[in-house]
């Protein structure tokens, strides 16, 4: 992460925060998101997402190292000369203004003129599909309109670096995976840095080039979303991205990245391991449902495989998810797909299901 | 499944022969369901019975017997029936002839029969008397000797007492010989009739209420924009605090609430008065001269702060009660857009206070332009107030239809003002909390 401070667009260094002078809310931050990045800060709240969202736009300060914008450091910028466009939560259009005069007021404090303002104001509604509502007041706006009200509100005057904080989540499913779709698209297309806060996993997925995983102040991995959701790094992003079964042992030996790991109820299976060091240490491994396969044929040679219980079969349409007692957790999640060939598992029955080690992550034992 | 249910479920529904829903008993549902929610509506009817009772008993039918009396006037009517009737034709120039003074004669002896209690000249004086002083002592005076007055009467009648010589008495019999009356609203306008009956301004010297209710609103005016000077960053600081705090700083601003108006008041005594603490404390620091202390109390200032201080309250709830729900985050997207914390608040913040600012103003200009004990009891001279001269007419000059007609001002200007409100804001956002 800082090795590449240098290029950096926006850049964490060290950075900390605390409230109360005694707990950090942000601890020991460093993050670099490039030029036209869409970087997303994925995590529960208090994980100190919003914080780091809020230094970065100047609402809060950080209590110790720097944030740089461009190479400058912006610690005592005050927020309204950053020049960073922001989407907040709840919207946070001004009710007694029409939707032209929001989109008006960041221009008009930047002095531009009548007719350059009229011309931007109607480029950025009609950005978002929204020029015929310049008149309207944001109350009698529904709420996927107040948003796209925001998002041009906030790109009106062209910043370089635009922060989101949650913006979807006051929407409706539907129309939240149409906004999805929007904004990466605009984000792409104008070319903009984008800072995007959710604790919303699918959201984080489906929109960035980077996620950034925050829980208690730190960031536990930083990666694209498909090495995120594949290659977890620890306990908590394997648990906290997508869904997960996990399998709690010891470490028996580690050769190369191979791990044999001895199960709790004694089972001894291989496993790829990742933070893991020594033998004896205790590890939670971690499996995804998808990379379950309980179908012989299917099975890939090297598959390691392993006596199960059924306990619950649940049809979904696309997928089959079939609950089962495996080394003693008895919420160990198959997911398959709805094929032909595929097996309908009756509840008591004894199945063997596998799967390849390198699917199988040794991980950290959390606390 | 659940679709045979539903139609199962339909089949059941009750219909009469036209195809209506009905009930089990047959009633059209329609009807049933009405006469449920007639009976729903009486319940609630039944339980704010109280309190209607109680506001028409002690608070419309006084308002509305007040504004009747600033326009009664039986007086004139039931004392000289005759000489009314005499008077009908007299062309109010010269002194009315010597039938009319025949006529009043009859009417002092009908009165003289009368029993006491029900005599009609006493209030007959008191009545004219607030037209012309000394009327009522020519009245009075002549009351006793006149049933045994002898023709010619008028030399009789001029003679027990100079006015009955005076062709102004006899307009304002005249002209108050009707059961309705509007020279109490002439008067509480600072205008009188002159010899040809029309309305004019009275003299320099004796205009009192105009003045009054100018001073008055100019004092409501100054009350309100200091509760809303002083009030305003109260409001904002108790806003942005956390509940808990919030709540401990709030009691401090209702605190005048909560005290009796009298230690109030004292309090205002000690410190304001001219041996008081803040003159003691000006000149024991060198800042004044013993000689030149600062007369702070029983004049306009003593209002001013007085009511400053015991109506802050109508104006910080009001507005914290609108400040309450502005999210920082309108702030702080005002400033992300690129505003100076100072335009941010001019252009964002401050209008969406205004419903708050509206709100309070109006409450606190309401409620100080009727006040009354304030300004009795620190106003002195220069800081009474119009509330202050309807009491006096109430209890010292007991002249209740002058304080009627200034009382009727005040609730109409009241009112209007009210009802701007209501067309500018929206009376809906007039709340305490």
């Amino acid at each position: 992460m800082s090795e590449n401070d240098t290029e950096g667009f926006v850049v964490f260094d060290r950075v900390q925060k605390s409230y109360d002078g005694e707990t950090l809310v942000v601890k020991d931050l460093n993050l670099s998101i490039a030029r036209g990045e869409f970087l997303t800060m994925l995590g529960p709240s208090g994980s100190g997402k919003t914080t780091c969202l809020m230094m970065l736009a100047g609402f809060e300060t950080a209590t110790h190292g720097e944030i740089l914008l461009g190479g400058r450091p912006i610690n005592n910028i005050p927020p309204h000369k950053r020049g960073i466009g922001m989407v907040f939560q709840n919207y946070a259009l001004f009710p007694h203004m029409s939707v032209g005069e929001n989109l008006s007021f960041p221009l008009e404090v930047r002095g531009f003129g009548r007719s350059e303002r009229e011309q931007k104001i109607a480029r950025a509604l009609d950005m978002v599909q929204m020029g015929a509502f310049a008149n309207r007041r944001p109350a009698q706006l529904s709420g996927g309109q107040q948003q796209r009200i925001a998002l041009a509100r906030a790109l009106v005057f062209e910043p370089e670096l635009v922060l989101m904080d949650e913006p979807l989540g006051a929407l409706d499913k539907q129309l939240r995976e149409h906004m999805q779709f929007e904004i990466t698209r605009l984000a792409h297309n104008l070319g903009i840095t984008t800072v995007y806060v959710t604790h919303d996993q699918t959201e984080a997925l489906t929109m960035s080039d980077n996620v950034a995983v925050f829980d208690d102040g730190r960031i536990q991995q930083l990666a694209p979303p498909d090495v995120l959701y594949e290659e977890p790094q620890n306990s908590f992003v394997a648990q906290f991205i997508g869904e997960n079964n996990t399998l709690d042992g010891v470490i028996k030996e580690i050769h190369g990245d191979v791990a044999l790991v001895e199960l709790d109820n004694g089972e001894i299976i291989d496993a790829r391991p990742v933070n893991v060091t020594r033998a004896g240490e205790r590890t939670r491994v971690s499996i995804r449902p998808e990379r379950v396969e309980a179908n012989k044929e299917r099975l890939h040679p090297d598959a390691h495989t392993i006596r199960a219980e059924v306990l619950e079969f649940i049809y979904m349409g696309d997928v089959f998810r079939t609950r089962l007692e495996v080394a003693g957790n008895e919420n160990f999640i198959m997911k398959s797909r709805n094929a032909p060939d595929q097996v309908r598992h009756k509840p008591g029955s004894t199945i063997e299901v596998g799967w390849l080690p390198k699917d199988c992550r040794a991980l950290d034992m959390p606390s | 499944m659940a679709q045979a249910d539903a139609g199962a479920a339909f089949e059941d529904a009750q219909t009469d022969s036209s195809g209506r829903l009905t009930t089990a008993d047959g009633t059209p549902l329609r009807a049933a369901l009405r006469r449920a929610e007639r009976r729903r509506k009486v319940a609630a009817f039944l339980l704010v019975v109280p309190l209607l009772a109680f506001i028409l008993t002690f608070f419309v039918f006084p308002i509305a017997q007040m504004m009747w009396r600033s326009v009664d006037n039986p007086q004139v009517v039931r004392a000289l029936p005759n000489t009314l009737e005499a008077l009908r034709d007299w062309d109010g120039r010269e002194l009315p002839g010597e039938e009319v003074f025949a006529a009043l004669h009859a009417d002092f002896v009908v009165d003289s029969e009368r029993p006491r209690r029900e005599q009609a000249m006493g209030p007959l004086g008191i009545r004219l008397n607030y037209e012309l002083s000394a009327a009522r002592s020519a009245i009075s005076r002549t009351a006793r000797s006149a049933p045994g007055f002898e023709a010619p009467y008028r030399d009789a009648f001029v003679s027990s007492h100079r006015l009955w010589g005076q062709p102004e008495l006899w307009r304002i019999i005249k002209r108050e010989g009707r059961p309705l009356t509007a020279s109490y609203y002439v008067a509480a306008l600072d205008r009188q009739y002159d010899e040809d009956g029309s309305v004019i301004m009275r003299d320099e010297n004796r205009r009192i209420y105009v003045s009054l209710f100018v001073r008055t609103i100019m004092l409501s005016v100054a009350i309100t924009f200091l509760t809303f000077l002083l009030g305003f960053p109260i409001a904002y600081y108790l806003s942005i605090l956390p509940m808990r705090h919030a709540s401990l700083l709030m009691i401090c601003v209702l605190l005048p609430f909560w005290t009796s108006l009298l230690v109030r008041t004292s309090a205002w005594i000690v410190l304001l008065q001219q041996q008081g603490v803040i003159n003691s404390t000006l000149v024991a620091i060198g800042l004044l001269d013993d000689a030149n202390r600062i007369q702070m109390i029983y004049n306009m200032t003593g209002t001013i702060i007085a009511m400053t201080h015991i109506l802050l309250p109508f104006m910080v709830l009001p507005l914290y009660s609108v400040m309450r729900t502005i999210p920082p985050s309108y702030m702080r997207a005002a400033k992300s857009l690129g505003a100076t914390p100072f335009t941010a608040f001019r252009r964002v913040y401050f209008p969406q206070t205004l419903p708050g600012i509206g709100a309070g103003g109006v409450l606190v200009f309401i409620i100080s332009i009727g006040y009354y004990i304030t300004p009795a009891l620190v106003g002195g001279q220069s800081g009474r107030m119009i509330s202050n001269e309807i009491a006096r007419h109430m209890q010292q000059s007991l002249n209740w239809g002058l304080a009627a007609a200034l009382g009727t001002m005040l609730l109409v200007g009241v009112l209007a003002l009210y009802w701007l409100y209501n067309r500018l804001v929206g009376a809906d956002s007039l709340k305490l909390g």
